[in-house]
């Protein structure tokens, strides 16, 4: 029976990391801007261009 | 006629911005730029090899405004600079400008590639829904005051304010919430997760061992939702007592807490397994419809004082030399230079020059106000033509129209005269509660303390109006999410009960009921042909003053020719030579001579600009205010259901005009001044009427606050309207009945949810009344009634807004 005693605390440490992460994603201010990052992430190609012809 | 040539050409667009080109003589290879300040910046891109710009998003650029040389040069100011930084070490230094006309991807690339047109920029990163730059740079290779140069001569004129700490109490607000949510959905799911034995009856299956350890465990993962996920409940209901009010976040203090108690009673003393798992999915529901509710328009800026609308420094002169000083260090006595176009900030005398002020932005009169030497000059107007030097005779804050926020009015935070649905319902809702859960306890009383507890704490877990609070802020919500896209855009959901329970609605004449931008011209006289009307458009083209910007408008079309000669004569014309001739323009003294009206407003309330060509007296152009498209219409439908006032600082021409269209029963003022405007609204309230203000000018600021909901209406949304609490769109002005019509129907909805959870309550409350009350019911219902609700009176207020032609 103490097996489910251990599954217990293993799935309330999972859910709990995964508490920590949503803390700590609010705390770092990503749900802030939720558009911006949208439009970046096609910009990025150019830039590494850019940074290979400067090489 | 000539109008029919209009245009006939292909139609132009600038590269740069997609606006028409007025002709083709502004280019460079194979693109065509509208007016040089597009072709500059096309050449400052190119030249830094940032043209991606343009296959980003078609046309995607800002016309750069003319700025004069020392518009920035406050940002050298060690003061202004300290308020301005986010964070300086002397060597690096970070700053954010709000860039109101970012609009679309290209923006957001061209601005965090800033690096490449000022070595000095280390990293600039867009948050685009604030329409914000953050910019990181050395302050040996470069400057604040250089980079909010080049930021302006890009299009991208940084709006710079110096008190804005409020935003970002707002943002740790919500933070604060999210953090709520995460530890109350958290334990929400894994208390229901230890509850499953409980739910499915397997409990007394199991070694009872595990009941003991799931009861503590859903304790210990409740402790953090009741201390800190719900604190913000607590701390409104005491502070509603305080005030003797209860708030509905009173009962929801009582559901919580008796959840809480008891459930602690029953884990701790082995009675039963408690409501840990109800108590925390109904703060985690609650804190949702919260988050649901805080939206925001963050790009939109509802709290403008006159601070936003006036230039941050001025050229003062002394002993000779200009220096450029901080408005805020301003004194009685000093002189200040005014350029063309600049808002003069201050009571002054008119020391210099030939003032010639455009007061349309306080007064909503349209026509320029001609001053000589030794004249007052009020702040808030707007010099159109030469330099003008004044010397102050007030301090900033003391002016005739900076002193209108000295008022009581904007004193205080704006509180609600009127008591919120919600807190109504809720005083009697909590008072039948408690005597249904006192009769309950008295009738089992006799047979067992015990049960009657049980009843007692059943009945007020039962009616818990979670319901209600959630459908108060989803109905609301979703309401001020529909006007959003629909380009209505309000401070806050609490505006949309405002809006629904006025019955006064007051509106400002310039600019509210009429178009700034677009004005009536007729020509009447003499017919002109082709090249004298070029000659014309050529000539007004050279001149800053309103009705020539107007002129040349609607003179569009026409080919733009050179001048050889031009001079303005202040408060009275211009004239103009070229090639084939030469053109005056102007008022009929300085045009024809003679001057047959005593004023330059005619019957009909156009200005009139006298025209000659070749030193002949060919007629005279009209231009008056054109009202907005569908204002009859619109304002018969309110007229049914509201007492409709008007409020002008205009003059008294257009009486009978509008008598017409307002008819009875209407409360028609002119000549207001922004302080008249105020007490008329205040009077109205004391009255008991609830007062919705509609205007659009910085006159109108002071009756926007005072109203129940203030709306300012915009030519262009994300640039500039005073403090309010909705934004209209003006083109959406024939809308607003439909707005009142769906904010009042939001009411009706929020009822009738409550009627549904209510049929729900009754259900529960018979079995709770018999003392047969369970963990597992609470578990089913709360969710069950709650979801419902808001889905009910989300769909509903959808489908009353799409009735209503929103989208």
């Amino acid at each position: 029976m103490s097996v489910v005693v251990v599954l217990i605390g293993v799935s309330v440490l999972v859910a709990a990391s995964f508490l920590v992460a949503f803390l700590w994603a609010v705390k770092t201010g990503q749900f802030e801007d939720k558009y911006t990052p949208s439009v970046r992430i096609l910009f990025d190609d150019e830039k590494k261009k850019e940074e290979e012809k400067n090489k | 006629m000539p109008e029919n040539n209009i245009n006939t050409p292909s139609e132009i667009l600038c590269y740069h911005c997609g606006d028409v080109c007025r002709d083709e003589t502004v280019r460079k290879e194979d693109k065509f730029f509208c007016c040089t300040g597009c072709k500059m910046v096309y050449e400052i891109l190119s030249e830094n090899d940032l043209c991606k710009y343009y296959d980003l998003d078609e046309k995607p650029g800002i016309t750069p405004s003319v700025r004069s040389r020392t518009k920035y040069e406050f940002l050298e100011d060690e003061q202004v600079r300290k308020q301005v930084l986010g964070f300086t070490d002397g060597k690096t230094s970070t700053v954010t400008f709000l860039i109101p006309q970012m609009h679309c991807s290209s923006c957001i690339w061209l601005l965090e590639n800033m690096h490449r047109l000022d070595e000095g920029v280390t990293q600039s990163r867009v948050d685009f829904p604030q329409k914000k730059v953050s910019i990181k740079y050395h302050e040996e290779k470069t400057s604040l005051k250089k980079i909010a140069e080049l930021l302006d001569s890009l299009g991208y004129e940084p709006s710079i304010n110096l008190d804005a700490t409020e935003k970002k109490i707002k943002s740790d607000h919500i933070k604060k919430l999210y953090y709520k949510i995460g530890i109350a959905g958290f334990a929400f799911g894994n208390i229901m997760l230890l509850s499953f034995p409980e739910y499915l009856g397997l409990e007394k299956l199991a070694d009872p061992e595990f009941h003991t350890l799931f009861g503590w465990l859903n304790l210990i993962l409740s402790l953090p939702v009741f201390f800190y996920s719900s604190s913000e409940y607590y701390i409104s209901a005491w502070k509603g007592l305080k005030n003797k009010v209860i708030n509905i976040d009173f009962p929801l203090f009582l559901g919580i807490l008796v959840l809480f108690v008891r459930s602690l009673y029953e884990i701790i003393l082995q009675t039963g397994a408690g409501y840990m798992d109800s108590m925390a999915g109904l703060v985690f529901l609650l804190l949702i419809g919260k988050v649901f509710q805080s939206k925001t328009y963050d790009s939109m800026n509802f709290e403008r004082t006159y601070k936003s609308y006036f230039p941050l420094s001025v050229t003062v002169v002394k002993g000779g030399t200009e220096t450029t000083i901080p408005l805020s260090k301003v004194k009685i006595g000093d002189r200040i230079l005014i350029r063309n176009n600049e808002i003069i900030p201050v009571d002054s005398i008119l020391f210099r020059g030939d003032g010639n002020i455009d007061y349309s932005f306080v007064t909503g009169e349209s026509s320029p106000v001609q001053k000589v030497l030794g004249e007052i000059v009020f702040a808030g107007g707007r010099q159109t033509g030469s330099l003008i030097e004044l010397e102050v005779i007030k301090n900033v804050s003391q002016s005739y129209l900076t002193g209108l926020w000295n008022n009581d009015t904007f004193r205080k935070e704006k509180e609600s005269r009127l008591q919120t649905f919600s807190n109504v319902i809720s005083k009697y809702f909590t008072l039948a509660t408690i005597i249904l859960a006192l009769i309950g306890a008295a009738y089992w009383m006799p047979e067992s303390a015990d049960k009657a507890l049980n009843v007692f704490t059943a009945i007020l877990i039962v009616t818990c109006p979670c319901a209600l609070a959630l459908a108060i802020p989803f109905t609301f919500g979703n309401i001020m999410r529909i006007f959003g896209r629909n380009n209505f855009y309000i401070k806050n959901t609490s505006v949309v009960e405002y809006l629904s329970k006025a019955d006064s609605i007051v509106f400002d004449k310039t600019g509210t009921l009429t178009q700034n931008r677009k004005s009536e011209i007729k020509f009447s006289g003499l017919a002109l042909n082709e090249k004298e009307l070029s000659m014309l458009r050529s000539a007004v083209r050279q001149s800053t003053h309103p009705l020539s910007r107007k002129l040349y408008d609607h003179l569009s079309g026409y080919n733009i020719i050179k001048i050889l000669d031009f001079k303005e004569f202040t408060g009275k014309g211009i004239s103009g030579k070229t090639e084939s001739g030469t053109v005056k323009l102007g008022s009929e003294e300085f045009v024809t001579g003679s001057h047959s009206r005593t004023d330059d407003f005619s019957q009909d309330n156009s200005s009139r600009v006298y025209v000659a060509v070749n030193g002949d007296y060919r007629g005279y152009f009209s231009i008056s205010n054109s009202y907005r498209e569908g204002l009859e219409e619109t304002i018969e439908k309110l007229g049914k259901n509201y007492n409709l006032h008007l409020l002008s600082g205009d003059n008294e021409s257009e009486r009978p005009f509008l008598q017409k269209y307002f008819k009875d029963p209407l409360q028609m003022y002119f000549r207001q001044s922004p302080e008249n405007k105020l007490k008329y609204i205040n009077a109205l309230q004391n009255e008991g009427s609830s007062v919705i203000m509609i205007g659009d000018g910085l006159n109108d600021a002071g009756a926007l606050k005072q109203s129940d909901a203030g709306i300012s209406i915009s030519e262009d949304v994300s640039n500039f309207s005073p403090a309010c609490d909705g934004i209209l769109e003006s083109v959406n002005f024939p809308k607003l009945p439909d707005i009142m019509s769906v904010a009042k129907s939001s009411i009706k909805i929020i009822i009738l949810s409550f009627a549904i959870s209510f049929v729900y309550n009754i259900v529960v409350l018979e079995i709770a009344f018999q003392g047969l009350f369970k963990p597992i019911i609470a578990a089913i219902l709360m969710p069950v009634s709650s979801i419902s609700v808001v889905l009910f009176s989300v769909l509903l207020s959808n489908f009353v807004a799409k009735r209503r032609g929103f989208k």
